[in-house]
């Protein structure tokens, strides 16, 4: 089974690097940029049997920093 | 005292640890490779050191963190062994949940790598007795992760608590309130992102940093 887990920082949380890339595009002559936020994709293969608690378990000991970051699973 | 430095893929702040060590106990430390299961026997201080353990990956401290001697290190710091973790040790520190919060990159984005000064806060603290509160020091940094960051009401707890051993006397990563080190709520684990150890003697410009080695061998024995 495919897993997609995407890690963002939760809302509140300062992203210097949304800010750089968000300044990187105005500088390209982008307008309408609002904001931007940036975050990581991780892309696992599991076993079919892997149940939604290891999988939450693995994103709260490791994945994801849970004192600043949120995490999403999606299945494929 | 008997003293140990652990070492990670990447820690690049270990010998300097060792070397500060060495002149302050008078014995050269135990390194500690991060296989390692257990603490040598007798330990009574360990340290973590800066540098960039497994490259940064994932987060920084986030992999050393969930190594195999940071187990044995959270258990002894539990049963009150001082433990200090300096830079990317203190992101050790925070990913291994001796210490609350995370340190982000830095505000302005760029690595940050000066002398800055710093306010001792609170002085009472096993790391710190070697300063008066209220002190201003010397100490270098040299980061890119330092940004302190936790919810404000952790925050106000840890003000609150005299928790906060260090705070910048300038603006330097866009750290919460200022932070530059702080403790746990026992008083044995201390995190800090300014370099101590490089901070020694005369050749290094000064010996601010010597003082916290002094402060808590003092402190240990006492």
């Amino acid at each position: 089974m495919k897993l997609r887990i995407f890690v963002t920082l939760k809302p509140g949380v300062l992203d210097p690097q949304g800010k750089a890339i968000h300044h990187a595009l105005g500088s390209l002559g982008f307008a309408g940029v609002e904001d931007v936020r940036a975050g990581k994709l991780i892309e696992m293969e599991v076993a079919d049997t892997t149940d939604d608690a290891s999988i939450d378990a693995m994103c709260r000991q490791l994945l994801a920093n849970i004192v600043i970051e949120n995490y999403r699973v999606e299945r494929a | 005292m008997k003293s140990a430095v652990i070492v990670f893929p990447g820690s690049n702040c270990d010998r300097d640890l060792a070397v500060a060590l060495e002149r302050v106990t008078g014995k050269p430390p135990t390194m500690v490779w991060h296989g390692e299961t257990e603490l040598p026997d007798g330990i009574g201080f360990v340290a973590v050191p800066g540098g960039f353990s497994y490259g940064d990956y994932l987060r920084s401290g986030a992999i050393a963190a969930r190594s195999p001697i940071m187990r044995a290190v959270v258990e002894e710091a539990g049963r009150g062994l001082p433990v200090l973790g300096v830079c990317n040790g203190f992101q050790v520190l925070t990913e291994a949940g001796l210490l609350p919060g995370a340190l982000m990159r830095n505000e302005g984005l760029n690595f940050v790598c000066r002398d800055v000064s710093l306010t001792v806060e609170n002085a009472q603290t096993a790391f710190t007795s070697g300063y008066r509160a209220g002190e201003t020091i010397t100490v270098p940094v040299a980061h890119h992760d330092g940004n302190y960051f936790a919810d404000t009401d952790t925050l106000d707890r840890l003000e609150g608590e005299g928790r906060v051993a260090f705070r910048y006397g300038e603006p330097v990563n866009g750290s919460a309130r200022g932070i530059a080190g702080l403790v746990n709520a026992a008083g044995n684990v201390l995190g800090m992102m300014p370099h101590p150890e490089r901070r020694i003697e005369a050749a290094h410009g000064g010996s601010d940093g010597r003082r916290l080695f002094e402060g808590l061998l003092e402190a240990v024995a006492g």
